[in-house]
């Protein structure tokens, strides 16, 4: 992976991934990002990837929500058809780490797909903090961070 | 008997961006084993180092999942199609 990595957001957009984490506390929040990918499309995009809307998901983790989430096939397949039917691709997830940093963890690296963009945020007693975002090397050894860029819907 | 292998998005970057692939196979684990024979990056994105298909790696025949069938052993016939669909998976550090 050796093209520089960035992922643009709407300002909207990152307030409710804030606001899941926030509602969700103690608990992890989990969901996908819908959007477009630069590489699969003809136009140049302002970023790599660019996410255009959020489908927040149930975290299915019920024996462990404080510190593990879990989307079901069924679930990722309900989000792929929300993306197909407003013309998005699911480009990736976002969850949150209750009252642990924004960082993946070991447990995230040995459970991700490539390509996908992951974001996480910190939520340090029920209010959010750090947002980033992250993608799978190719090799699978370690996360490599995007360059979130949040777009302010006035000058969007 | 020719199958073909339904590739998910984030997978299809090892696979020559393709969505699809035919082969000739048996069982679902001999369809596995010429997709990653001929996409060898994506073998370590499906199957763990000793061999066995990763936890988040769901796997169907037809729409039915291999879990309840007989597994990789899981008989295939011509014009079957083999999905594999992501789970999700993730959290923060400790147990």
């Amino acid at each position: 992976m050796s093209e520089a990595l960035n992922l643009g957001i709407n300002e909207a957009l990152v307030g409710k991934i804030r606001q899941h984490g926030a509602e969700s506390y103690p608990n992890e929040c989990c969901g996908a990002l819908l959007g477009r990918d630069a590489n699969a499309e003809a136009i140049p995009a302002r970023a790599a990837r660019e996410v255009l809307e959020i489908f927040p998901l149930v975290n299915r983790r019920e024996d462990s929500p404080r510190n593990r989430f879990f989307v079901t096939a069924e679930d990722a397949h309900d989000a792929d058809k929300a993306a197909q039917a407003q013309g998005l691709d699911l480009i990736g997830w976002y969850h949150s780490h209750p009252d642990h940093p924004a960082k993946p963890s070991e447990y995230d690296r040995e459970h991700a797909w490539p390509w996908y963009s992951y974001i996480i945020v910190s939520v340090q007693n029920g209010n959010p903090r750090d947002m980033t975002s992250w993608r799978l090397q190719d090799d699978r050894s370690a996360f490599v961070a995007e360059e979130v860029e949040i777009r302010n819907p006035a000058k969007a | 008997m020719t199958v073909r292998v339904m590739i998910p998005t984030p997978l299809r970057v090892y696979a020559g961006k393709r969505d699809s692939a035919e082969f000739r196979a048996g069982t679902v684990g001999e369809a596995l084993a010429q997709l990653t024979g001929e996409f060898d990056d994506l073998r370590r994105h499906l199957f763990t180092d000793e061999g066995n298909l990763r936890s988040f790696v769901n796997v169907y025949v037809n729409g039915e999942d291999i879990r309840y069938l007989s597994k990789e052993e899981t008989p295939t016939k011509d014009g079957d199609t083999i999905s594999i669909i992501p789970s999700i998976a993730g959290g923060s550090c400790c147990e």
